[in-house]
């Protein structure tokens, strides 16, 4: 056994003291600069989008150069596609969710399932844009709100598996027992008491995904293709906010590249506001 | 089935002072005579994949009686708890074989409609396990898993079966906050009363108290020995002095085998195996 003298003792100690310190400071350094950079986007962001915010931007459609003009139908498609989507996506993934948590757990086709859908999780989202302009656009020949859709619906998908597989799995047997010692058929021990139980949290995921697609411009650009006039029509291009972003931002007119700013504010705080509720109803069932 | 005697057997000695006999410190309830047989298990084996635990289990449980199963941890008692509401076949790899009987019928039959079978036999578990809603919806929930009721009688039914697990003078000016904020105690009583709404004919109980403070510990024990005027008990407890308490009928397990069942009055004082001797003095377990 070696014996340790008091004075190396006190060197360790001090070693470790330093190296502490060190640590801590590259750690505030590497988050300083992460807030600094975001806090610099926001700031640009916030500054140069309050500055085109006005009434005409809810109220007027996308016009010409010169004309003025707002981003109504931009607001309006993207509210329409990113309902649609979460609402074709969030079923789907819900179901593919609950069978991975409840039905499949340790089978080899839920472990399949559950690697695929975590790889359509990282996949590029200009990559589901192409699949659906295959599938869908080509085949229906053109460009439509409903294609876009679908390649939104496509990446809701995912996240919401994944979020319900997960909610469900913390939900404790001994709750699912509970239920089915009643006589309950496992069908209604999911839907009535495991679905309760998770609620909070698969809310919250439906949330993020719907913050995550609304701010989507890849998978649009070949399907739904965005458009300049008013257009409810689903089976016709339509107008999105981050694809005017996308236009607008990289044209020559002063008026374009402003309401791309503002298009660019208002998706942001539609993602922060969604960001922050999602946050708010987790809280508020941890309780 | 003689109702009629049996209700009679159970009103005397609740009236009467148990005769009570002490065994290693213990007190032991009566040695009221046993019912007739409620479920039968007949050369029961049980399998966790290839692992036996259950080994040739030989025994009844009776009418309207506390069955206590003692036993040290593993020994298989809850594992025939679970036999009996037939909760192993939620998983995979678990089987049973041999034969449980009740009303001619093979509980562990390929047969049996296992929500049917449930709604006849409750389960309590060691964990209160209030279900995410209203105290008034954990019981519906179970209610109308069988039963089409109407809004009243679902309220008398909720008064009822809260009233039964002594439970309703707490919570009936708050039947429509959320389970989640009553206490253990409380819970676990709800758990109770959402069994007893189904109308089960047996009740089990899995270490009902084990997670609970003695003074609600007190309160289901008070509550078993008056739910069992009118249900079949069986409880798994860890507890000597529990199953001493609260069974009239008490079986000993080790390893997966049954190694000695009797009236609680003969085991705590005549124990006829020396491993149940062992056992309840506190030489092992």
């Amino acid at each position: 056994m070696a014996v340790y003298s008091a004075t190396r003792d006190a060197g360790l100690a001090r070693r470790r003291k330093v190296t502490d310190q060190v640590i801590k400071v590259l750690c505030v350094v590497a988050t300083v600069i992460g807030l600094f950079f975001l806090a610099w986007i926001l700031f640009t962001l916030f500054w140069r989008g309050f500055a085109g915010l006005n009434l005409q931007v809810f109220t007027e459609i996308t016009r010409p150069p010169g004309q003025p003009g707002g981003l109504l139908n931009a607001i309006v498609g993207t509210l329409i596609q990113t309902a649609v989507g979460t609402a074709v996506g969030t079923p789907i993934g819900m179901m593919v969710g609950t069978y991975l948590a409840e039905y499949a757990r340790g089978s080899a086709l839920g472990n399949a399932v559950r690697f695929v859908s975590d790889i359509l999780l990282s996949a590029p989202s200009i990559l589901i844009g192409l699949f659906v302009y295959v599938l869908i656009v080509l085949n229906t020949g053109g460009f439509s709100a409903w294609a876009g859709s679908i390649a939104l619906a496509i990446i809701v998908i995912p996240i919401v598996v994944r979020t319900t597989e997960d909610m469900l799995r913390l939900i404790p047997d001994t709750l699912r027992e509970a239920a089915i010692g009643l006589g309950a058929p496992k069908w209604k021990m999911i839907t009535f008491v495991c679905y309760r139980a998770a609620r909070e949290g698969i809310i919250t995921g439906i949330m993020l995904a719907v913050a995550r697609v609304a701010g989507e411009t890849a998978p649009l650009i070949f399907t739904s293709l965005g458009n300049l006039n008013w257009s409810l029509n689903m089976n016709a291009p339509m107008a999105s906010l981050p694809i005017t972003i996308y236009q607008y931002a990289g044209s020559a007119f002063q008026e374009w590249i402003e309401l791309a700013w503002v298009g660019a504010l208002l998706i942001t705080v539609g993602v922060l506001t969604l960001n922050v509720m999602a946050r708010y109803v987790v809280r508020g069932g941890a309780k | 089935m003689a109702q009629g005697t049996s209700m009679q057997q159970v009103t005397t000695t609740a009236e009467a002072p148990p005769a009570s006999a002490s065994f290693g410190g213990m007190q032991a309830r009566s040695t009221e005579k046993l019912h007739q047989a409620r479920i039968a298990c007949e050369a029961l084996d049980f399998f966790y994949g290839t692992n036996k635990a259950l080994k040739n289990i030989n025994m009844t449980f009776p009418d309207r009686q506390v069955t206590g199963m003692i036993g040290p941890s593993g020994c298989g008692k809850s594992t025939l708890l679970r036999v009996l509401n037939r909760m192993y076949s939620l998983y995979p790899g678990q089987k049973a074989t041999g034969k449980v009987m009740m009303d001619d019928q093979n509980l562990i039959g390929s047969s049996v409609d296992l929500n049917w079978l449930r709604s006849k036999i409750g389960m309590v578990f060691q964990k209160p396990t209030p279900f995410p809603m209203t105290i008034y919806e954990n019981i519906a929930f179970g209610v109308n898993l069988h039963e089409k009721v109407g809004k009243k009688e679902m309220d008398e039914r909720v008064e009822w079966s809260l009233s039964r697990a002594a439970l309703w003078g707490e919570v009936k000016d708050r039947l429509n906050t959320s389970a989640m904020g009553l206490s253990g105690g409380q819970q676990q009583r709800l758990c109770i009363a959402r069994t007893i709404a189904v109308r089960p004919e047996v009740i089990l109980f899995d270490e009902p108290t084990s997670a609970l403070d003695p003074i609600s510990t007190l309160k289901i024990e008070e509550l078993i020995d008056e739910l069992k005027r009118d249900f079949t008990i069986v409880i798994v407890t860890h507890n000597m002095q529990q199953a001493a308490r609260c069974a009239d009928q008490v079986a000993f397990f080790y390893l997966g085998e049954l190694i000695e069942v009797a009236p609680s009055g003969e085991i705590f004082t005549a124990p006829k195996h020396p491993k149940t001797q062992e056992y309840i003095t506190g030489r092992f377990g």
